[in-house]
């Protein structure tokens, strides 16, 4: 039950982004060791511009 | 034995199916379940989903689960990732999901429940979710091209360019006619226009907190914006008890409509992170959750449809819009049977993140399946309404009558039986001055969700319930009008970019201030005929946005056709020539009515020419006499662009039938722009997270 729930937050948290800097960081620290990451705050910025360039919603 | 039960289950399934349909398309004259709705789609999608779509996907487009998507190839931690299939399916369903669906098929219940459904529930399993799990798979073989430029490198810059242009044409008046829905529904309603209201600073705070006060905390700040947004609806209703508050709520559709303008502008200019992207995440919220509650209310009540199957306005002469059955059934859902709008989302943002090819179907047909679903339940929404009652909302005071008293005998003598008492006490169960005339489907909408919500809820808090469903419709429909709004700016400063390429530069203030103003302008222009019609607007906009939008799902269809043909699949080309066939036959029956039709209700041209007539002989009363003038020339306007729309389209299916003759000739053709094979590294059931 506490499993599904887990895995429940862990979706919600996924869909929303509310999780997208740990992802950052992840995947940074597998692909970019060399250069140090960005800030939360910077990060979050960047990645809130980009995710609204083009055609996002419909009718 | 086990192949033997499994049959089984499937026969039963299309038995039941069947069964529904039946029973939704033969009964006459006794009230129908809504439940008889719910199951007869649930059987047909589950069948076309195990059927239809399994074998598109493994025959037609033979998906590969081996080859790597451009989500593993290009992965770069940011657009491009690899995503669980349940993930990218939300985020794909929440880009579709917009407020078409639940317009559509209110207007469309005039002609009765039956051929709206039907249309609905067979349109989306042959077309739209064909067109969208097609287009999905052609973009994920082609690094997640868009729409535009596939067409393009496959058929020529011809079809590009018709793709562009109908693109920008579409969300120009996609907006004004979401517009015209909320300004018809704050219209001398200073609830709903306090609560429409709210959703902005509201949003801003949201905004603010996950950009300063707790950055990246996205959760936590919707949330806070949820339950402002709740306690939105009830101050709303408070200001609406208080005497000199409710004044500053109260205004004229025109004066709502500038309103909505400014903030169309507004919105365009301001950063993303204070206004769009927080409401986007409100109204996402917002609108899973009510459509969820929606589903459960109706599965819990299972209210009666009262409605019948067929009304006379089949033969063309409905007060909501005129024109007979076909073609105007099919042009008015667009969203929620074949929308080409999702052709967009479905060569943008979802094949970034598709991490198996497997996925396509449960994604791009499934994701369509949920949409329709949603289109079904907006039509229980508006039948299970006493039908005298949808049409007192939903006809215009220039089709009834202004006059209550004339509204009602009017309605009541097509055979709707309505009462002037009856509108009076729905309307102030509903906290509304009154329910007369609103037209644009929205508050017919939230007063068939508020009955159900309230018999399903508790009664006593219809009002609430009414001006919550406001706040939901509202909300989405200006996220689609800000962000439509945005993405029409950066498509015009491409194209100006052409000729100056400063004006290009969407960091440049003046290009971004001009560009954004032209946009508004546009879609403002179309709001302001539409507000000032006595006619209601929605009747002349709505057409021709259903028009537009099936343009882009036969442009999309095109593209499909013609690389289906290219890849030397001339034998599975049907799957999405049929639909193809059918949307050209409707959008040009449909477009060849509005500009030639001499029934003044239909055609264009006959009503411009009608109103000058009367104009001339000074038969129009004073208030119409001064609009007149504008809204001739907005006749011959949309009489001219419903041309253009079905003359481009034509040329893009000319210029696909002249590529597809070329390949079959063996004459040179421009090559399949399909990315090479690459294997797949990721293991079976691999997730990141």
């Amino acid at each position: 039950m506490l499993g599904k729930f887990k895995e429940f937050w862990r979706v919600v948290r996924r869909l929303s982004g509310d999780d997208a800097y740990e992802r950052y960081l992840q995947h940074h620290a597998e692909h970019h060791q060399a250069d140090t990451p960005l800030s939360k705050e910077a990060f979050f910025k960047q990645w809130q511009d980009e995710k609204w360039n083009g055609v996002k919603r419909c009718c | 034995m086990n192949n033997l039960l499994k049959n089984s289950i499937w026969v039963l399934i299309a038995g039941l199916g069947a069964a529904a349909v039946g029973g939704i398309a033969l009964n006459r004259g006794e009230s129908i379940n809504t439940l008889w709705f719910i199951t007869a789609a649930l059987c047909i999608y589950a069948i076309a989903y195990r059927f239809y779509a399994a074998w598109i996907a493994a025959t037609v487009l033979a998906v590969d689960e081996t080859r790597a998507t451009p989500a593993e190839r290009l992965d770069n931690g940011r657009d491009f990732v690899p995503t669980n299939k349940w993930i990218v399916f939300g985020h794909h369903f929440a880009a579709i999901a917009g407020p078409g669906p639940l317009v559509g098929p209110t207007l469309a219940a005039q002609f009765g429940y039956l051929p709206g459904t039907l249309w609905i529930l067979f349109g989306a399993v042959l077309g739209g979710c064909v067109q969208d799990m097609v287009t999905l798979f052609l973009s994920t073989r082609r690094d997640a091209k868009s729409l535009g430029q596939m067409a393009r490198d496959e058929l020529g810059a011809l079809g590009g360019t018709a793709a562009l242009i109908g693109t920008f044409a579409i969300m120009i008046i996609l907006i004004a006619v979401l517009g015209l829905v909320v300004v018809n529904a704050m219209k001398h309603s200073p609830w709903a226009t306090a609560t429409v209201s709210a959703t902005i600073p509201i949003a801003m705070i949201v905004g603010l907190y996950m950009r300063s006060f707790r950055p990246g905390q996205v959760l936590e700040a919707s949330a806070l914006g949820v339950i402002l947004l709740l306690l939105s609806v009830m101050g709303g209703g408070w200001i609406d008890d208080n005497p000199t508050l409710r004044t500053w709520f109260d205004y004229e559709g025109l004066t709502l409509a500038w309103w909505v303008m400014a903030y169309g502008f507004a919105a365009a200019i301001l950063p993303v992170w204070l206004l769009l992207a927080p409401r986007d995440y409100l109204s996402t919220y917002v609108k899973l959750g009510t459509i969820t509650l929606l589903a459960v209310a109706i599965i819990m009540l299972q209210p009666t449809v009262k409605m019948p199957a067929l009304t006379q306005f089949i033969d063309g002469t409905g007060p909501i819009f005129g024109g007979k059955l076909f073609p105007f059934v099919f042009i008015t859902i667009a969203c929620g049977a074949i929308s080409g709008f999702h052709a967009l989302i479905a060569s943008g943002t979802t094949p970034k993140l598709l991490s198996n090819e497997r996925d396509i179907r449960m994604i791009g047909y499934g994701g369509m399946l949920l949409e329709s679903f949603v289109a079904i339940m907006a039509m229980m929404a508006a039948t299970v309404l006493d039908p005298g009652v949808f049409f007192a909302i939903n006809s215009p005071a220039g089709v009834v009558g202004k006059e209550a008293v004339d509204a009602v005998a009017k309605i009541s003598s097509w055979g709707f039986p309505v009462t002037v008492d009856q509108m009076q006490l729905l309307a102030s169960q509903m906290g509304e001055a009154t329910l007369f005339a609103r037209t644009g489907g929205a508050p017919s909408l939230a007063v068939g969700m508020a009955s159900i919500f309230g018999s399903a809820f508790g009664e006593s808090m219809l009002a609430l319930w009414y001006h919550f469903a406001i706040m939901f419709e509202a909300i989405f429909i200006l996220t689609t009008l800000d962000a439509g709004t945005r993405v029409g700016r950066f498509m015009l400063q491409d194209m100006l970019g052409n000729i100056w390429p400063k004006l290009g530069e969407t960091s440049w203030t003046p290009s971004v201030v001009l560009t954004s103003g032209l946009v508004v302008a546009g879609w403002g222009y179309f709001l302001y005929i539409g507000v000032i019609d006595p006619n209601g607007g929605v009747n002349i906009l709505w057409p021709l946005f259903g028009i537009a939008n099936q343009m882009l799902a036969a442009i999309a269809l095109c593209v499909a056709t013609g690389i289906l043909v290219k890849s030397g699949k001339l034998k599975y080309a049907w799957v999405t020539g049929l639909p193809l066939t059918w949307l050209v036959t409707i959008t040009s029956t449909a477009a060849w009515e509005k500009i030639a039709s001499d029934n003044v209700r239909i055609g264009f041209f006959s009503a411009a020419n009608d109103l000058a007539d009367k104009l001339a002989a000074g038969a129009l009363p004073p208030e119409k006499a001064a609009v007149a003038p504008q809204l001739i020339f907005n006749l011959h306007l949309d009489g001219w662009i419903t041309l253009f729309f079905v003359t481009l389209l034509w040329l893009i299916v000319f210029d696909m039938l002249r590529v597809c003759s070329r390949y079959l000739a063996g004459k040179p053709v421009l090559p399949l722009a399909e990315s090479p094979h690459s294997p797949s590294r990721l293991v079976e059931d691999w997730v990141r997270d």
